[in-house]
């Protein structure tokens, strides 16, 4: 990605994509930014995924005391095991238990826990997604294929630039004995988001 | 009459598409921008989000996600003076002409 070789793929080119680019020229050229930092966050950003997220849900299966403080203050509880939040926002875990699901949903943009869970999917930040979360849940787990029962609780959490919510699924029937390796493949990113469950051992 | 940003309850019957694209190479260009500008203290957050929210509402309903991200970079960079508008529509013109 050089000035030589302008990083345009995919053809469409929009208005916007064009602004972007002359932005990114002009502040090269008077040194506010470098292609060297810039390039690092690209592939830094390319990288991520929600592993870490994964990991942090399968430890929290299997320490009660980490995860009693993963609910009281994620924020350091995740600092522990050695992941920084990027974002000033705080981080909160909600439980999902036999008796309440959450779903979390951003209905003013996208506010999500990159951190650990990498960049959101394109329809956290649709529309769609956007507006219907937060008044037709149960339609809107159906359509990601999760049907609930009608005794279980649905708690829809609305991240904002100040609290990101992560997730902490149930874990699955049948996960006894399975180290935190194992447990962190149950782990999917949909289900730290609430619109699907953590994987059965068997379908892993 | 709610902000455009302001999505929470507004009614549609538009199932949910889940299917994901990837990211044109403009969109980890304005990603990028938003982490370094911020690493250099020219931009926090919520400046981010006041100039996506402070959009037109029909060219934040057309601009997608990274769209609105580049328009908000534009209006806060021109806003502290650290480019101009006119720079910017120069270099534009310029790069359209170099590229067809």
């Amino acid at each position: 990605m050089t000035d030589e070789h302008p990083p345009l793929i995919h053809a469409e080119r929009s208005r916007r994509a064009v602004r972007i680019l002359a932005i990114r020229r002009l502040l090269i050229e008077k040194d506010v930014v470098t292609t060297d930092e810039l390039d690092d966050i690209i592939v830094r950003a390319r990288a991520r995924t929600p592993a870490d997220g994964a990991k942090v849900v399968a430890r929290a299966w299997l320490d009660r005391a980490f995860r009693e403080r993963l609910l009281g203050d994620a924020r350091t509880a995740v600092a522990d095991l050695g992941y920084q939040l990027s974002h000033d926002a705080e981080l909160a875990v909600v439980e999902n238990t036999v008796d309440v699901h959450h779903l979390v949903v951003c209905t003013l943009c996208s506010c999500y826990p990159t951190s650990l869970l990498g960049p959101p999917p394109d329809w956290y930040k649709s529309f769609a997604y956007r507006q219907r979360a937060v008044v037709e849940p149960r339609a809107v787990l159906r359509e990601f294929g999760l049907e609930l029962a009608d005794d279980v609780r649905v708690r829809v959490v609305d991240s904002t630039a100040d609290v990101r919510y992560l997730v902490l699924p149930r874990r699955p029937a049948g996960s006894e004995g399975l180290g935190e390796d194992a447990l962190a493949q149950l782990v999917t990113r949909d289900s730290m988001i609430g619109v699907a469950e953590a994987r059965s051992r068997d379908r892993v | 009459m709610p902000a455009v940003h302001d999505r929470g309850g507004l009614p549609t019957d538009e199932p949910i598409d889940r299917s994901d694209h990837q990211w044109e190479d403009w969109e980890h260009v304005t990603n990028a921008l938003v982490g370094m500008l911020r690493r250099r203290g020219l931009i926090n957050v919520d400046e981010l989000r006041r100039g996506i929210e402070a959009m037109v509402p029909a060219e934040y309903e057309s601009s997608g996600y990274y769209g609105r991200w580049s328009a908000s970079i534009e209006t806060l960079l021109v806003e502290k003076g650290i480019l101009t508008e006119a720079e910017i529509d120069a270099v534009a013109a310029e790069m359209d002409s170099e590229w067809g």
